[in-house]
C-alpha cells in the first residue's frame, strides 16, 4: 500500500533536492489556487497588462501626445514599460504576507519560509515573462510594433529586471513578517515608484539634473537596457548595469538574511 | 533519534516576553515512544510545533535523525480551496512520494466518497480530521507527532486510527502529548510531565502519573474512554 519509509536527510545536495521538490509542489499548488482548475485565471496574466497597454496606446493616440524622444512607437513603449513594472511590482506584492498566508504549510517539515517566498517570486516572474512575450508577439503579428532590434539586449534587460524583482520581493516579503506596516507602506511606495521607474519615460527626455536622480533607482537601468534592445539606435539610452547588479546583489543578500531571521521568528497558530 | 537539547521557547506578548518552554531536553530513539503529560497551557502544543519544525526554538537545538511527521490529524496544514485529492498530491510531492498507489487507501480510510474530489472548505470538521489522519499515514514517517486533543472523532474513527498507528506501524517512534494520563498509560512506554514549561522525566509511566496527580490543583484525571 505504501511506498518506502522516507529517510531524513542531510548534506547540501540532498537539501537541494528536497528544496527543488518542495518548490515544485508549492508551485503546482500556487498555480491551482491562483488560477483555478479551469485555466481562466491564467488568461488574466495576459489580460490585465493587455488591457493596460491598449488603454495607454489609445489615450496617447487620442491625445496626440508626441514625446520628446520622437518617433518611438507608443505601443512598443507601453509594452516594454508596463511589463517591466509588472516584474518588480507583482513579485513584491505577492510576497507581502506570503509567509503569513502559508504559515500552516510550515508544519510540513521540509517547507521553509524561503521556499514560500521563492515560489511566489517564480510564479510572478513567469507570469510577467509570459505576458511580455505574448503581448509582444501579438502586437508584432498585427503589425503595431516591429520586432526587437537586439534580442540579446532585451533578454539581458529582462533578466536584470527579474533579478531586481526577486531580490526586492525577498527583502520586502520577509519584512512583512515583522510588521503589518511594511505592507501598508509598500502599496503607496509602489504607486510612487511606478512613474519614476522608467516605465513612462526615457531617461534622455528628462532634464539633466533629474536624469541623475532617477538613475539612483536600479530598475531604471533595466528598463533602459530593455528598450535599447527593443528600439536599437532609434533611442538614446542611459544605463549602468554594474550599478544595477550591485544594488541587486546587496538586496539579495539582505533579503536572504531577513528571510532566515523571519523563519526564526515565525509563529504558527 | 531525536534529540531535544536544552530548548527554550519564548513568545512576545503585550505583557512582555513569556517563556513557554524552559530549557527542555529529551531524547527519543528510533522505534521508541514517549508520552508527554501536561495541563492546558503547559507548553505541549508548543513542543509539538518545535518538533515538527513549524517553529524554531528561541535557544537550544533539536537534532532529528528520523523523518518526523506533522502533528497527526492536524487539518490546519491543508489548503482549504484545494480538494482532498489535491492535498494528497501536494503532501506526497513535498515528501517525494508517488501519490497514485495511495489514492485508494486514502479514499477508503476517509470514506469521503465524492467529497474526496471537492474542495476541503466544503468538508465538515470530522471529514477534515479523517483526511488529515489518512494523509499522515500516507507518508511513511519514522516518527509520528500526536497531539491527542487534535484527534477527535467518533469511536469507529478512533478504532481505525488505533489499528493504523499502533498495529500496522508499531515499529515507529511517536511522541504523544495529552492532558489525560489514561491515554498516555494506554499507549506509551515512558512518560514526562510538562509543568510551566519545565519537563520532568520519569522512567515509568506510573511514576509520571503519580507526579501528575500530585500536582497542586488536585487530581486532573477525568474518566475518559478511548
Amino acid at each position: 500500500m505504501n511506498t518506502g519509509v522516507i529517510r531524513p536527510t542531510s548534506g547540501f545536495w540532498r537539501s537541494l533536492t528536497i528544496q527543488k521538490r518542495v518548490i515544485r509542489a508549492l508551485l503546482m499548488r500556487e498555480i491551482i489556487t491562483r488560477f483555478g482548475r479551469h485555466n481562466v485565471g491564467v488568461l488574466w496574466l495576459i489580460g490585465e497588462p493587455m488591457i493596460f497597454t491598449l488603454g495607454i496606446a489609445t489615450l496617447w493616440s487620442v491625445a496626440h501626445l508626441v514625446h520628446g524622444g520622437g518617433g518611438i512607437p507608443v505601443v512598443a513603449f507601453a509594452v516594454t514599460g508596463y511589463s517591466s513594472v509588472l516584474m518588480w511590482r507583482n513579485s513584491v506584492s505577492h510576497c507581502c504576507n506570503a509567509v503569513q498566508q502559508n504559515i500552516n504549510l510550515l508544519y510540513h517539515r521540509n517547507v521553509r519560509v524561503i521556499d514560500v517566498l521563492i515560489t511566489r517570486v517564480l510564479v510572478e516572474i513567469s507570469g510577467a515573462t509570459a505576458s511580455f512575450i505574448i503581448l509582444s508577439l501579438f502586437f508584432i503579428a498585427i503589425g503595431w510594433i516591429s520586432p526587437p532590434v537586439d534580442l540579446a539586449l532585451v533578454l539581458g534587460g529582462w533578466l536584470m529586471l527579474a533579478w531586481f524583482g526577486a531580490s526586492l520581493a525577498l527583502t520586502i516579503g520577509s519584512l512583512t513578517s515583522y510588521s503589518r506596516i511594511v505592507e501598508r507602506l509598500w502599496h503607496p511606495t509602489a504607486y510612487l515608484l511606478f512613474p519614476m521607474s522608467g516605465a513612462a519615460f526615457m531617461v534622455e527626455w528628462l532634464p539633466r539634473g533629474l536624469q541623475e536622480t532617477v538613475q539612483y533607482l536600479p530598475m531604471v537601468h533595466g528598463v533602459e537596457l530593455l528598450r535599447k534592445g527593443y528600439f536599437g539606435n532609434a533611442v538614446r539610452t542611459h544605463f549602468d548595469i554594474e550599478y544595477m547588479a550591485m544594488c541587486c546583489t546587496v538586496l539579495t543578500f539582505v533579503g536572504l538574511l531577513l528571510a532566515r531571521d523571519a523563519a526564526r521568528r515565525v509563529e504558527v497558530e | 533519534m531525536i534529540h531535544i537539547d536544552n530548548v527554550s521557547k519564548c513568545y512576545h506578548t503585550r505583557f512582555g516576553r513569556r517563556t513557554v518552554l524552559d530549557r527542555v531536553s529529551l531524547r527519543l530513539e528510533r522505534g521508541r515512544n514517549i508520552g508527554i503529560l501536561g495541563r492546558n497551557g503547559a507548553g505541549k502544543s508548543t513542543l509539538i510545533r518545535l518538533l515538527s519544525g513549524a517553529e524554531r526554538p528561541t535557544s537550544g537545538r533539536i537534532v532529528r535523525n528520523m523523518s518526523v511527521s506533522w502533528p497527526l490529524a492536524f487539518g490546519g496544514a491543508f489548503q482549504e480551496n484545494l480538494t482532498g485529492l489535491d492535498n494528497l498530491k501536494f503532501v506526497c510531492r513535498i515528501h517525494g512520494v508517488d501519490y497514485r498507489p495511495l489514492v485508494k487507501f486514502v479514499e477508503d480510510f476517509t470514506e469521503l466518497g465524492i467529497y474526496f474530489r471537492e474542495p476541503v472548505n466544503h468538508y465538515s470538521h470530522g471529514m477534515v480530521t479523517r483526511l488529515a489522519f489518512a494523509l499522515s499515514m500516507a507518508v511513511e514517517f519514522d516518527c509520528f507527532l500526536i497531539d491527542e486533543a487534535m484527534v477527535v472523532g467518533d469511536v469507529r474513527f478512533h478504532e481505525r486510527c488505533h489499528v493504523e498507528l499502533f498495529h500496522k506501524r508499531k515499529d515507529r517512534a511517536f511522541v504523544l502529548v495529552s492532558h489525560d494520563p489514561n491515554v498516555i498509560k494506554l499507549y506509551c512506554e515512558r512518560a514526562c510531565v510538562l509543568v510551566d514549561g519545565r519537563l520532568h522525566e520519569f522512567s515509568t509511566v506510573d511514576a509520571a502519573y503519580e507526579f501528575y496527580e500530585g500536582l497542586p490543583g488536585g487530581p486532573v484525571t477525568a474518566p475518559v474512554e478511548v
